[in-house]
């Protein structure tokens, strides 16, 4: 009888450990929020709203005349991102095909470890590769002066974004029913056709979806594209121009602004309309999963 | 369960253990300057060699960084390669610092361009132009076919602000304008980019052999468009003030320094101090600066 009082005890405990856990993890969620948005809002004090997205200069310590414009910083995020994603998601999807459905059993557990692997690699050390391999090779294929430009961004954010796509489509893929890929082969369809005519049409909200998780990862990344893009604050003219991406704005200027003036409010806005963009991505990528979920019940 | 126990307990120990350790040796943090960082680990490095018991550590970060350091009281000593702003001043003073001044070498500000550039030197209002963006190709300048690309700093730069107060007259950079993380980052850019005009301290110009880096152009500078124009490693020329850039590197301090920081100062100040300045490619301070320094240590 003791005995199992002690195990209710024991048992109701570490429930409310993982409630407080669970709580927990909204709780932060929420705290950055409205953080975010109250030191944030007293940046449009003094900048209008409209200004501030719509502008395209951003100088704060312009000794002729402050401007607080994101809008080249909003399309250089874009870009880049954008970038990221033509050529991270044929290649992941590539990747994830001949894994879940070509590769020897062998070689998956080789190659699997190792998109794994490249989740890990910290981005300063992306970025550095960026400076001294990408920058130099994309100088000499477009016979330009230097490789500080959004081409530089894209392919590092590729690099980075690679793992993401790569392993939830593969498991996506793998959900797909035996039974669908027995039906289409008995059918007389090539290994092929029933690839990419079922599989991948069966997987397709969980391949969305994990492509909206790289473009997540993409747009939030700051250190790699600080180092490699170059961080001109121009309007872009196309992708070889040196770009600078609203992540990479707010970590140069941070260190060194006054608190509590329109600039400190004006970066805080910044990671405001950051934080929108992804929260947004991410719950697009949410609803696709959930909807290919409730599929397969 | 008693895997995970013994790991939680260790990891709680290592923590511990940190949070113990950490305060137990008084460092001067020194932080600032990106033109000054080297020199200033160098001559840390040094005095803490022939000093038992000195501990400095030495960060980078930009001249703003180290001001806003100083104000914020993280950090003992700010570097700075440009005069603290009025405003920062206030800014010091709301919150209970004083700074004062060091002056502790002097830089020559060097433009620079790849070497395949054919120009050898410019005036002051053509540096102004070419910064604020109004010269597009190098063909309005001389005999070279190429885009100019611009290299410069990040805001938080000590140097950023003392072009734009100086060379620019205090106009906007050229949005086209790349921003790099630092001195060296310059460098690396400009010896791969035919088109490259950037601006370093003196000190970032020198291979380990203390000769001028390979690939690299410094040019010649002149105040007016028919004066002559100077080195900025022309030792004569920034110490008689005809190299129009040459300016006081700073190291701040909250108030009158102590006894420990201002040991380090005076060395650094001093002969030994000045000697390895020089060998870094910086230049000694005047004896005016000298004057200057030694109010300030009263």
């Amino acid at each position: 009888m003791k005995k199992r009082k002690w195990t209710n005890l024991k048992e109701s405990a570490i429930r409310a450990f993982f409630l407080t856990c669970g709580i927990l993890a909204v709780l932060v969620l929420v705290g950055i929020f409205v953080t975010l948005l109250y030191t944030a809002v007293p940046a449009f004090k003094e900048i209008h709203l409209s200004e501030f997205l719509l502008k395209k200069n951003w100088d704060p310590t312009s000794p002729e005349k402050a401007e607080y414009g994101i809008l080249s910083m909003i399309v250089s995020t874009l870009m880049v991102t954008g970038g990221a994603l033509l050529l991270a998601v044929p290649i992941g999807i590539g990747v994830a095909a001949y894994l879940s459905d070509v590769a020897h059993w062998r070689v998956r557990e080789i190659v699997k470890p190792v998109v794994e692997i490249l989740a890990g690699i910290p981005s300063v050390v992306v970025g550095f590769l960026g400076i001294v391999l990408f920058g130099p090779a994309i100088a000499k294929i477009f016979h330009i002066g230097n490789g500080l430009n959004a081409v530089n961004g894209s392919v590092l954010l590729a690099i980075m974004s690679l793992p993401t796509i790569i392993s939830i489509s593969e498991d996506s893929l793998n959900a797909v029913p035996q039974a669908y890929g027995e039906a289409s082969l008995a059918l007389g369809a090539s290994r092929w056709q029933t690839l990419f005519r079922v599989k991948i049409p069966a997987a397709l909200s969980g391949i969305i979806a994990a492509c909206m998780l790289g473009m997540g990862r993409a747009i939030g990344e700051t250190m790699t594209v600080l180092m490699a893009t170059g961080n001109a604050r121009a309007f872009p003219h196309g992708f070889l121009s040196s770009v600078r991406t609203m992540t990479a704005n707010v970590a140069i200027e941070l260190g060194e602004v006054p608190y509590y003036t329109t600039h400190y409010y004006a970066l805080f806005a910044i990671g405001l309309v950051l934080f929108v963009m992804t929260f947004l991505v991410n719950l697009v990528a949410d609803v696709i999963l959930r909807k290919y979920q409730e599929r397969e019940q | 369960m008693k895997k995970i126990t013994v790991i939680v307990i260790a990891t709680l120990a290592l923590l511990g253990s940190l949070l113990l350790a950490a305060p137990a040796k008084k460092m001067i943090q020194v932080k600032g300057s990106d033109t000054m960082v080297n020199l200033v680990q160098i001559l840390a490095e040094e005095y803490m060699g022939k000093t038992p018991g000195a501990a400095i550590a030495v960060l980078g970060g930009g001249s703003g960084t180290g001001i806003t350091g100083l104000i914020n009281q993280t950090c003992d000593i700010a570097d700075s390669s440009r005069d603290w702003k009025p405003k920062e001043i206030d800014q010091a003073w709301e919150k209970g610092v004083t700074p004062r001044f060091f002056i502790i070498a002097v830089d020559g500000l060097s433009i620079v361009v790849n070497e395949k550039n054919p120009i050898e030197k410019l005036t002051m209002a053509q540096v102004g132009a070419l910064y604020r963006g109004e010269i597009k190709g190098w063909r309005t300048l001389g005999p070279y076919d190429k885009a100019v690309s611009l290299y410069g700093r990040q805001s938080n730069s000590g140097t950023y602000t003392f072009m734009q107060e100086f060379v620019l007259g205090n106009k906007n950079f050229s949005m086209d304008t790349k921003e790099m993380n630092g001195n060296a980052q310059i460098i690396e850019s400009i010896l791969q980019d035919e088109g490259a005009v950037g601006y370093v301290g003196v000190g970032y110009l020198y291979d380990q052999t203390g000769k001028i880096r390979k690939g690299l152009k410094v040019l010649n500078i002149s105040k007016t468009p028919d004066g002559e124009a100077y080195a900025p490693t022309d030792k004569a020329a920034i110490d008689s003030g005809k190299y129009p850039i040459s300016r006081p590197l700073f190291q701040a301090t909250n108030g009158k320094p102590n006894a420990e920081i201002a040991r380090f100062l005076a060395w650094e100040t001093g002969p030994e101090g000045q000697a390895i300045v020089e060998r870094e490619g910086f230049f000694a301070i005047s004896p005016a600066h000298k004057a200057q320094n030694d109010k300030n240590f009263k």
